[in-house]
């Protein structure tokens, strides 16, 4: 059975891109209802262990992972998974924001449509409570038939986010969820991710470390494909126990 | 202190900047201009059409050079005919064409299809209409009308587009041949938009757990929208002018049939079969009246994607 404490397990997790090995070895245990950061300089592959818990990866030819992740005691890389059911439990959010080209309501009906069959006044709920997770409701609750690109920035990656929690997925990955925003935006955001992880399980990655410092429990540094050190961010920002990850946080290297 | 204008320099580059404004602008006014002379001349020369038949023009069905009795309604038909079965069969093969090549092909197909796509656009339309007459119209008039006549030829209404003997040529032949002819170009247009889709945003959708299609169906479609409403009126406006390959395999009857399968004509084929022997004011007139027609649809047409385009970004929701 499942260890209660356990929500994404990934178990000699090693990824390629063609001939390129991008992942090595990689283990790690994510804690449910925490968030965990994934930081390192460009090209560590942070973004790639991200993208491998949902399989995004499988849309591209010649890139392949071996290994386990277990989600719930489940492989999620096992070939009879459903891939469609999977992203559908675990939602992800991208560096920039991307609005599907329709109105602030159908962009958070669009998930939920896909595996939901709900009555009009139900959905109606569903766009509140989705759009009050992301402290979206007030700005938007007068337009919602406005286009979504009509929104600023920050508004509209918190729509993003509020889009993947539509969907009630279980776990939510951040993909430098607040690169393309200013310090006010990212603000929000961090906070919306502390309110979030009340119910969700979260993975960020993040190219600032203070960010990572300021919303995570949990810090991973990853250097060339390798996980260097894993642990509880206070002790991974106070006290990190390999050289390379103190020379990095402290700005000495990346 | 230093003058900033007046220099000889200066006054050189503002001169050149001026001319360079005003040659721009002409070259512009010159494509509203030669627009109005067209359709100026073909008033003009329709002149005498228009005031002899009026209205009863559009919905007159006889042509009759020897008795000087003018319709349109034979060649308008098959024009309109032509052009809706083109698009009817080459839209959804365009759109699955276009699809295949930016989401589902393996890489190594991509560049080779892509190419042959390409090179079917560039297939003079003689050559089309040679094929479709001597190659393309025997096989269907063995092989395809007859299972069509007998399936289809029964149902009530729809039964009477599929009703006539089986030639080969004809009204339905020309749109099928149209459609091979449309189809590149749609395909092509197709392809490069959804190319442009921001990977990003694909994946978002395909985030949340939508499979291929749905992606295709509510982001890709909406994102590229005008491109794709672009493509298909390339692609009708190819089949509403296109003569040669037409002329080949319509038939070229002026008499009026409902069903599909018999002979008839279309603007443009009617153009070529009859201007080196046109004969009387009236039948010069009528021709150029048809063109006219033939002008004004296309007009529509394109009044019309406008219209579709505007429909679609108020269903999206405003902008600001």
């Amino acid at each position: 059975m499942a260890d209660n404490n356990v929500k994404l397990q990934v178990k000699n997790l090693n990824f390629f891109y063609g001939n390129f090995h991008a992942l090595k070895n990689i283990n790690l245990d994510i804690a449910p209802r925490m968030v965990t950061a994934f930081i390192g300089p460009s090209g560590c592959g942070k973004s790639t262990l991200l993208r491998t818990f949902n399989r995004m990866y499988e849309l591209y030819p010649g890139l392949r992972s071996e290994g386990e992740i277990l989600l719930d005691g489940n492989n999620i890389l096992g070939r009879d998974v459903d891939i469609n059911l999977l992203r559908a439990k675990v939602g992800m959010v991208f560096q920039k924001p991307t609005p599907f080209p329709m109105s602030i309501y159908d962009n958070i009906t669009f998930g939920v449509k896909l595996y939901e069959k709900l009555a009009k006044t139900e959905m109606d709920d569903r766009v509140e409570w989705a759009l009050r997770k992301a402290a979206l409701w007030d700005e938007v609750k007068d337009k919602l038939k406005q286009s979504g690109n009509s929104l600023s920035g920050g508004q509209q990656q918190r729509l993003c986010i509020a889009r993947a929690v539509a969907s009630r997925p279980e776990v939510l990955l951040l993909d430098e969820p607040t690169s393309a925003l200013d310090p006010i935006s990212t603000a929000h955001i961090e906070e919306l991710i502390h309110e979030l992880k009340e119910d969700y399980t979260i993975a960020i990655v993040t190219h600032n470390m203070q960010q990572a410092a300021r919303v995570s429990d949990f810090t991973a540094y990853m250097y060339l494909g390798e996980l260097v050190e894993f642990g509880e961010t206070d002790n991974i920002f106070t006290a990190p126990k390999q050289k390379a990850t103190e020379d990095y946080i402290t700005g000495k290297f990346g | 202190m230093e003058k900033f204008s007046n220099n000889q320099q200066m006054q050189r580059q503002m001169l050149l900047d001026n001319i360079f404004r005003v040659s721009t602008r002409c070259f512009a006014f010159l494509v509203l201009a030669l627009l109005v002379g067209i359709l100026i001349s073909l008033i003009i020369g329709a002149m005498p059409s228009l005031s002899r038949f009026g209205w009863s023009f559009l919905v007159d069905s006889d042509w009759d050079p020897v008795g000087q009795k003018f319709g349109a309604l034979v060649p308008v038909f098959g024009t309109l005919a032509t052009s809706v079965i083109a698009l009817l069969i080459g839209v959804p093969v365009s759109f699955g064409i276009a699809v295949f090549l930016t989401e589902l092909c393996p890489n190594v197909l991509k560049r080779p299809l892509g190419i042959a796509v390409e090179l079917l656009a560039g297939i003079p339309s003689i050559i089309y209409g040679m094929w479709g007459l001597f190659v393309f119209a025997p096989l269907f008039a063995d092989h395809v009308q007859p299972v069509l006549i007998d399936n289809l030829g029964d149902i009530p209404l729809i039964g009477l587009l599929f009703q006539g003997a089986p030639m080969g040529i004809g009204v339905f032949t020309a749109g099928l041949i149209l459609a091979v002819m449309v189809i590149p170009f749609i395909a092509s247009v197709m392809r490069d938009v959804f190319e442009v889709v921001p990977t990003m945003l694909k994946e978002s959708a395909y985030g949340l757990g939508s499979t291929t299609w749905e992606v295709v169906r509510y982001v890709v479609l909406p994102y590229t929208k005008t491109g794709v409403v672009g493509g298909i009126m390339l692609g009708l406006g190819r089949a509403l002018g296109e003569t040669m390959a037409v002329t080949f395999v319509i038939g070229n009857s002026s008499r009026f049939a409902v069903g599909l399968f018999e002979p008839g004509q279309s603007i443009s084929s009617a153009l070529a079969n009859e201007f080196a022997e046109a004969t009387g004011e009236f039948h010069m007139a009528s021709l150029i009246e048809l063109g006219l027609i033939l002008f004004f649809i296309t007009f529509v047409v394109l009044a019309c994607a406008k219209l579709l385009l505007l429909r679609l970004q108020k269903q999206e929701g405003k902008a600001s």
